[in-house]
């Protein structure tokens, strides 16, 4: 087994044995819903504001994992492990990003569906938005794996985190609510700048993605 | 070495009868002048020695003299402030990369996952290394007698247990340099007498131990490292 597929394995099987992260985060989602449902007091939404809402909540509930995603690493010697070993530590990198997104799917194949049933009259729009989704995924684990190293090492995690985050995360809110607006419009999905919208978050998800590789190294260093 | 001291000593002596040894080599750890602060506090400061492939060096000393600071220095986990540090022919710490996986650290916490069991975290420990270890994990857990609780969650385990755990994990890839601190530490005599063959130095193996029972870590080892 390669060091990459052990890590994740390693990690999904911490999560399925003690469900510290997911069932926190659909909790979150499915709480913040309904909180919204009545402060909005409204029975559908659509456009913007659904947009809104969705991405508004995946992003909120994503950062309880984010924030948990090296705390193993930290406190049960998992830097030390990987820094030991003869392999490039970007590996680690990949692992905690691919854990993420999986976190996330599992996040939205929840979220989503109750989303749906709170909020929408049609779910036409819910399989092109999935696309987008999944690309947000992508960029919000890339850039979310980076941060939370960085957070990690400090004794201010939980605040460092989302402070230094959700600036970074603007591009990447900007483009998939842009994108949903589209897709949950009143009157049925509008495809007119769907490409738009992926190309901004394949650019986004390709810069963290680098950044995190060509970083990562220097994050575990003392 | 204690706030505010200012010279470390190293000092090598022979130990009556020779152990068996292969050739002699180029020495495994040679340190010369070596510094590490924390911030404006000095950790160690002015270390240097030089210890030969296939021996064993005891590190003693008081709490807070740098015994753990070295150890992890020499594992290429800390960079050294000053001085001037090789490690099995890597100079530290430019040449960190090349010392991966040729050492094996036991520190004082364990390194390992709470969640997982000791076979997982054996698994995990030689996919990181490459290499194909599910027999050797077996023979491991046998020798220190925990095949009984390889399929335990480590966080149930005792402290003694996973103790002898972290050394498996620590030897599982057969390293060049073991970096042992405090390997007796919860363990009762039966358990010492189990790690030890385990642990034990020989022609391909240089080994420092840093403990704080001065009798039995010199009478093992072939030279001595007092730090203040």
């Amino acid at each position: 087994m390669t060091a990459y597929a052990a890590l994740l394995r390693k990690d999904l099987r911490v999560e399925l044995r003690t469900l510290r992260s997911l069932p926190a985060m659909a909790l979150f989602a499915v709480t913040t819903f309904v909180i919204f449902r009545f402060g909005l007091d409204r029975e559908s939404l659509e456009g913007e504001l659904a947009a809104g809402v969705l991405v508004a909540t995946l992003l909120f509930a994503a950062l309880l994992a984010i924030n948990r995603l090296f705390v193993a690493e930290r406190e049960e010697g998992g830097f030390e492990l990987v820094r030991l070993a003869p392999i490039d530590r970007t590996v680690l990198f990949a692992a905690k990003a691919s854990a993420l997104v999986i976190y996330l799917l599992a996040l939205e194949l929840v979220a989503v569906p109750i989303f749906a049933l709170f909020f929408l009259d049609s779910a036409e729009g819910l399989i092109p938005l999935a696309l987008i989704l999944l690309l947000a995924n992508v960029g919000l684990a890339a850039t979310g794996t980076v941060i939370s190293t960085i957070a990690t090492m400090s004794s201010a995690r939980d605040l460092l985190a989302p402070l230094i985050l959700l600036p970074l995360l603007v591009p990447l809110v900007i483009a998939t609510a842009g994108a949903g607006e589209h897709l949950l419009a009143a009157d049925g999905p509008d495809y007119g700048r769907f490409g738009t919208w992926l190309a901004l978050l394949g650019l986004y998800d390709s810069i963290f993605l680098l950044v995190g590789y060509a970083t990562f190294d220097f994050l575990l260093e003392d | 070495m204690s706030r505010g001291a200012e010279q470390t000593a190293a000092v090598s002596r022979p130990l009556g009868e020779p152990r068996p040894r292969g050739t002699p080599r180029g020495p495994a750890i040679e340190l010369a002048d070596l510094r590490r602060d924390f911030g404006d506090l000095p950790a160690l400061s002015g270390v240097s020695l030089r210890l030969a492939a296939g021996q064993s060096l005891a590190v003693l000393g008081p709490n807070g003299s740098g015994k753990s600071t070295l150890l992890r220095i020499l594992a290429g986990l800390l960079r050294p402030s000053g001085g001037a540090v090789s490690v099995l022919g890597c100079s530290l710490p430019k040449q960190t990369y090349r010392l991966r996986g040729r050492v094996g650290y036991l520190g004082h916490e364990p390194l390992l996952y709470r969640d997982l069991t000791p076979r997982e975290n054996l698994a995990l420990v030689a996919a990181l290394h490459g290499i194909e270890a599910e027999r050797r994990i077996d023979e491991l857990l046998e020798a220190v007698r925990m095949s009984h609780r390889a399929d335990d969650r480590v966080a149930e385990l005792s402290a003694g247990m996973r103790q002898r755990i972290d050394i498996c994990r620590a030897v599982l890839h057969q390293p060049e340099l073991l970096l042992l601190d405090e390997p007796d530490a919860h363990l009762d005599a039966d358990a010492r007498r189990l790690i030890e063959p385990l642990i034990a130095t020989g022609p391909s193996r240089t080994r420092v131990v840093v403990s704080h029972d001065r009798e039995a870590a010199t009478a093992a080892a072939d030279a001595v490292l007092e730090l203040r």
